[in-house]
């Protein structure tokens, strides 16, 4: 198999399959999630606010008073990792394109210069994180296999998008199809890792807001 | 009750719901509830970090409610929940958290550690890992009314003793009056000072009172030891008395873990909605004082700061409130840092203060408070839950600091105006 069928490869069926067992995983792990349920709270809230649930999804993502000072690290590593991945994704013009052919919609890209400086921010901030949780006894003792798999997971795509654009390494074509499959494995292993955050913290945000505000209290 | 571990896994699979499951799936292991956690500031073990102490109930909620768990399990592939394993996590479920919410606070993903810690706890109950000292006031709180072992005597002694003091009579059994006073084991037995502060105020603001003989007791043990069929027991007598009475609000006194009992999951013990209000004794001074009921006449010069009860605040909702209070009585009122919804418990709420095995460790996190104290440079700490108030006097003891604890209701009737009775 040429390198050129290789991508074929992964630009049609690899990522079809991707694209459908992540779209079934997600629905199974919301399913997993919001078929359990949960009881009707008959206490009488302090204050009907309907918004609350939706204050703590945007408010969560800042830092809780005086916990950026406790671990600097994790908090900045992990804006700077968030920031230059979505900025990589969304914001690169070949990734426009992408998005334009499965939904239509077309938005204005970002000059590859700074895509470039989101894409090492990113890979560096990656390496930091992953030292930290090394030597943080608190986060080596939460960390189990599946944070590895994860980790690495999430550089694949960013090394291989980066060799690829700047022809290093091994040839475009063959490193272009490597940087699909790196994102069809993401894509897969997504919603059966923690990396379903992505979906869920939107959900445990939300409760978590809906149940503070109800006693009066901003979360 | 017998308790097994088939129990306990099943009340395990009992509690879990939607937001656990969610919260669950969210976690990124980013340990950062360990910071907001005093248990773990104040010792650095990385044992206590708050989402490793549910550890457990993840692996359940894993194994019985996501199909790779499920396959996993099938296959033997996932390690079963023990009773060796509930022993060992027993001390991290109940010694070494208080329920004070804060990690709940500070989680990035939005997880209310706490909620889970609570349901956590039906299942170590139920599978007969809970701390005995728990076990034993939960005991007496069934059997006697009390997780002291108080009875309406003692009561009934405090009142002769308050009418005695005051000239005020003090009402029992008033059908028909606005407010039911109930009170904790801590305030009858150890701070009699609240119903005294109570009636006189009360008194001067011409309210319509009464304390209620089968039901004066507001804690609540089944909800600190997570045994929800005796927390229902215990919160129904309030309930019943309160409807037999028919009173308009409950009153929910001085004490942190009682608030939350009464106000947040009573009507979801009983499985309905009250007919009544409860109020933290707080919220009714306030507003009685915004109705220009509550007449004070001078200033407490002295230099003094407010400890807010994790679950009057932070778990309650209850933050204006004492400031407005104490911005009436005190002139040199100074806040503490992280005051507020972020401040840091005294290190014996829920339940921690009654395990005598945990006083090594609540000792090492009231280190936290101490500095925090310290840096106000005050000798007088005001607070409204008479459990931190006595877990506060033995910190202060213990480290030999001199700091004077006093309770707000008790500070604000030393500065009432009284006027004689007509």
């Amino acid at each position: 198999m040429s390198h050129l069928d290789l991508l074929t490869f992964a630009r049609g069926s690899a990522l079809n399959w991707a694209l459908m067992l992540f779209v079934a995983g997600i629905g199974l792990r919301l399913f997993e999630i919001l078929g359990l349920g949960r009881k009707a709270d008959l206490a009488r809230p302090r204050t009907i606010t309907p918004g609350s649930g939706w204050r703590t999804i945007a408010m969560r993502s800042l830092p809780a008073e005086g916990m950026l000072k406790r671990d600097p690290v994790t908090y900045i590593g992990g804006y700077v990792f968030h920031f230059g991945l979505l900025v990589t994704i969304f914001f690169f013009a070949p990734h426009i394109e992408f998005f334009r052919s499965i939904t239509s919609l077309v938005w204005p890209g970002l000059p590859t210069a700074l895509i470039d400086a989101s894409v090492v921010a990113a890979i560096v901030a990656l390496g930091v994180l992953l030292a930290h949780r090394l030597n943080n006894p608190v986060k080596r003792m939460l960390s189990g296999i599946g944070d590895y798999v994860a980790w690495g997971a999430t550089l694949l795509p960013l090394l291989t998008g980066y060799l690829a654009y700047h022809h290093l390494l091994t040839e475009y074509t063959l490193m272009l199809a490597l940087h699909l499959f790196s994102i069809e494995l993401l894509l897969v292993l997504l919603p059966f890792t923690k990396l379903f955050h992505t979906f869920s913290l939107f959900i445990s945000r939300w409760y978590n807001g809906d149940w503070f505000a109800s006693k009066g209290v901003a979360s | 009750m017998s308790a097994t571990l088939a129990k306990g896994i099943s009340a395990f699979k009992e509690v879990i719901d939607a937001p656990i499951a969610s919260f669950f799936s969210s976690c990124v292991h980013c340990g950062l509830c360990a910071e907001a956690c005093l248990f773990y500031t104040e010792t650095s073990e990385a044992k206590y970090t708050p989402i490793h102490k549910l550890e457990p109930l993840r692996r359940i909620w894993k194994q019985e409610y996501t199909l790779l768990g499920m396959l996993g399990k099938m296959l033997g592939l996932s390690k079963p929940v023990t009773d060796a394993e509930l022993a060992e996590w027993e001390p991290l479920v109940y010694d070494s958290c208080t329920l004070c919410g804060r990690c709940s606070m500070v989680c990035p993903v939005g997880n209310d550690i706490t909620y889970m810690i609570r349901k956590m706890r039906e299942g170590m109950a139920a599978s007969g890992h809970a701390p005995e000292d728990m076990i034993a006031a939960t005991t007496r709180a069934i059997n006697i009314g009390s997780p002291m072992g108080v009875k309406w005597p003692a009561v009934q002694a405090q009142i002769r003793h308050v009418q005695a003091d005051t000239g005020i009579d003090v009402p029992v059994e008033r059908e028909g009056a606005d407010y039911l006073v109930v009170m904790s084991s801590m305030e009858i037995i150890n701070f009699p000072e609240y119903l005294s502060a109570l009636s006189r105020i009360f008194k001067q603001a011409g309210v319509s009172w009464t304390l209620a003989q089968d039901a004066f007791e507001a804690t609540n043990s089944g909800i600190q030891i997570g045994a929800s069929d005796l927390a229902r027991e215990i919160v129904s007598r309030i309930v019943v008395a309160a409807e037999r009475l028919k009173v308009k609000c409950v009153i929910s006194p001085e004490c942190g873990h009682a608030f939350t009992a009464l106000r947040w999951e009573g009507p979801n013990l009983m499985g309905r909605p009250y007919g009544f209000e409860v109020k933290h004794i707080l919220e009714v001074l306030d507003e009685l004082q915004k109705a220009g009921k509550l007449k004070t006449s001078g200033k407490d010069k002295r230099p003094l700061t407010y400890h807010d009860p994790c679950q009057i605040a932070r778990r309650g909702g209850v933050v204006e409130q004492p400031r407005r209070l104490l911005s009436e009585i005190a002139a040199d009122f100074r806040e503490m840092s992280d005051a507020g919804v972020m401040n840091w418990c005294c290190g014996g709420g829920g339940g921690v203060s009654a395990i005598t095995r945990a006083e090594p460790l609540r000792l090492q996190a009231f280190k936290i408070k101490k500095r925090q104290i310290e840096a106000t440079g005050v000798q007088t700490l005001i607070t409204a839950c008479a459990n931190c108030r006595i877990v506060l006097e033995e910190g202060i003891e213990h480290n030999h600091m001199k700091v004077e604890v006093i309770g707000l209701t008790e500070l604000l009737a030393q500065y009432l105006v009284e006027e004689s009775t007509p």
